[in-house]
């Protein structure tokens, strides 16, 4: 059986079997020239004549060694003839290359797994509660430190991290804090007129709003933006070795790094929750008067008569504790970050859902409490 | 045969010009070096070379094809026939060794999986990478490692030409001199045309064939290392004897 192709030509007797290497054994052909070598011989010497091979590349080469050693697994005994000196040069160093075996990738057990990766996520949160405590407890070592040697504090870096996560933030909180007095409102709207208490929306919006919704927003608002950047910053830092370098110039990474930013929110929050407030009430008393008659001066003269102070103070007490939970974790995850770049994008997206969980979780818990002690 | 054409390049970052009429060439087979002093604009003129920046003024061609005038498919065409080695490794951080260094046969040729596995480990074992970092990932690995990967990930499409950009920074003398003498061997049996950002002294004498200096936005000197011992203008053998 003999046969010619672009790529070989066979040609076979009785004894011997010749198979010429044509044209371009390269990465092109390679497929090409794969599917050619599903031929039978019966001869048990194969010579394999390189002297009308035009061009050549290791991929070549390495399907070449991969043939060889195929047929020399079946017994074949191959002669190679008719290489220049570059071929010959190629091939060797391919063929001393040539994976002599397969290591096999690591094998997965997915039974052991489950339960390995059940162990390895508590024993690595207890770690991380561990070290979350400790960094705590250093957080407020250095801001006992700070407030006992006031000039140490970085006024500076604080007022930059007020107007990047406090003043910025302005017209999110703006419109967000507007349409949820807005659908407070509105929803209170319908349901109110079909008692006809109609002047009721006043308290239903300002208390609402003052004591839970406003606090709340804001500060999940905050986290979505400020948790995120705090991680993310504090993260590329440290993979960049600056907060080496700042710890081995003696800078102390809580006065530089951390306090500006924790008392950054825990300044600009309350800020916030009182501009939210005024706007969304602001946005209830839109409705009031478009939907229900009630004027602007009604819903004000309302609002003094019937709702307590405490409410909005109660909103305003619960804003710096927000905040102080939303910069806490975001500096904290930021120093979980380390090497590659995806752990910037893990803790970053961690940083921030503890930070939205913790502040809901606190807000509970805070609700909870007020209102057993009859506030 | 020249391969890369650099015929009066100019580039500004503002209003400071880097490289102020540069022009050579590089031929066939060379193992080339693009040396100067920091902030000289190196690594700016590699980057150029391989689409990554542009430059303001001049033309540059490679395997005979201005850059400035390519179509979307010369450019793909142009692109398949080099390989770059980045000063890090720069390893897709998310694959492993052998999926970084057999990505671009998976997404570019039709091969079979016995195939790019065969060329794979073959090209990993060239770099002198232990078989049994084929399957760790880029953060498991040392730099000099990283370097010895990412080179094999250059060099898996059997390249003309060969980009590297500070191939031995970082690492230690022995690792430096077998990368040397890796680059010569492939230049030999492959017969690509090497192209080199370096500061390393021992790699220019040793293996670079030809280099240029950029001094000042210009080139200083073009010549090989015996040349440049005769040369006589002060700053350009400073460089040399610092």
């Amino acid at each position: 059986m003999s046969f010619s192709t672009t790529f070989v030509e066979v040609i076979q007797n009785k004894d011997s079997t010749v198979i010429y290497c044509l044209g371009d054994w390269t990465l092109e052909n390679i497929t090409k020239i794969e599917k050619l070598f599903k031929f039978d011989t019966k001869t048990k010497q194969i010579t394999l004549n390189f002297s009308r091979l035009d061009h050549f590349d290791t991929h070549g080469i390495i399907f070449l060694i991969d043939i060889v050693k195929k047929f020399e697994k079946r017994g074949f005994t191959i002669l190679k003839t008719g290489y220049s000196k570059e071929f010959l040069k190629l091939f060797e160093v391919c063929e001393k290359n040539f994976p002599k075996e397969y290591l096999p990738p690591p094998k997965r057990n997915s039974i052991k797994e489950f339960f390995y990766s059940i162990g390895k996520i508590t024993f690595e949160s207890k770690q991380t509660l561990v070290s979350f405590f400790s960094f705590v407890g250093g957080l407020t070592q250095a801001m006992i430190r700070v407030f006992l040697t006031p000039h140490k504090i970085r006024f500076k870096a604080t007022l930059f991290h007020i107007e990047n996560s406090g003043l910025k933030a302005m017209p999110i909180i703006f419109l967000t804090s507007f349409l949820i007095g807005v659908v407070i409102a509105f929803q209170g709207a319908v349901q109110l007129e079909k008692f006809g208490a109609n002047i009721f929306i006043v308290e239903m919006v300002v208390i609402s709003v003052t004591r839970e919704l406003a606090p709340l927003l804001t500060a999940i608002v905050i986290a979505g933006r400020s948790a995120s950047s705090y991680s993310a910053e504090i993260g590329v830092m440290k993979i960049t070795e600056e907060i080496d370098a700042m710890k081995t110039m003696g800078f102390s990474i809580w006065n530089f790094l951390i306090i500006p930013r924790v008392f950054a929110l825990i300044i600009s929050l309350p800020l916030l929750v009182f501009f939210a407030d005024v706007v969304s009430i602001f946005g209830g008393m839109v409705v009031a008067s478009s939907k229900l008659g009630i004027g602007f001066e009604e819903f004000a003269t309302r609002m003094q008569e019937s709702v307590e102070i405490k409410h909005v103070l109660i909103g305003l007490l619960k804003a710096p504790i927000f905040g102080w939970i939303v910069a806490t974790i975001g500096c904290f995850r930021g120093f979980q970050i380390s090497g590659s770049t995806q752990s910037v994008g893990k803790y970053t997206t961690i940083s921030v859902v503890n930070a939205i969980f913790w502040v809901i979780a606190m807000d509970a818990v805070i609700s909870v409490v007020l209102t057993e002690i009859g506030l | 045969m020249n391969v890369v054409e650099v015929k009066e390049v100019v580039t500004r970052f503002g209003s400071n010009t880097v490289h102020d009429k540069i022009s050579f060439n590089i031929k066939e087979g060379e193992i080339f070096g693009i040396l100067g002093g920091s902030g000289s604009g190196k690594t700016t003129l590699l980057r150029e070379m391989i689409l990554l920046q542009g430059y303001n003024e001049g033309q540059i061609c490679v395997l005979g094809k201005n850059l400035k005038e390519l179509n979307t498919k010369q450019r793909e065409e142009l692109i398949s026939k080099w390989g770059v080695l980045f000063q890090f490794g720069a390893l897709f951080s998310s694959l492993n060794i052998l999926e970084n260094i057999s990505i671009a046969l998976r997404e570019y040729t039709n091969l079979n999986q016995r195939m790019i596995l065969n060329a794979s480990l073959t090209k990993l074992s060239m770099v002198g990478l232990p078989k049994r970092s084929a399957y760790l990932y880029p953060s498991e690995l040392s730099g000099g490692m990283k370097k010895r990967a990412g080179l094999a990930r250059a060099l898996i499409r059997d390249p003309k030409l060969l980009f590297l950009d500070e191939p031995t920074s970082g690492l230690d003398p022995k690792s430096a001199r077998e990368f040397d003498t890796l680059i010569r061997v492939l230049r030999d049996t492959l017969g690509i045309t090497v192209i080199m950002v370096t500061h390393d002294k021992d790699t220019i004498n040793s293996i670079l064939d030809r280099f240029i200096i950029i001094a000042d936005g210009k080139i200083g000197f073009e010549g090989t290392y015996e040349a440049l011992k005769k040369e006589k203008k002060v700053h350009l053998r400073d460089f040399w004897d610092s």
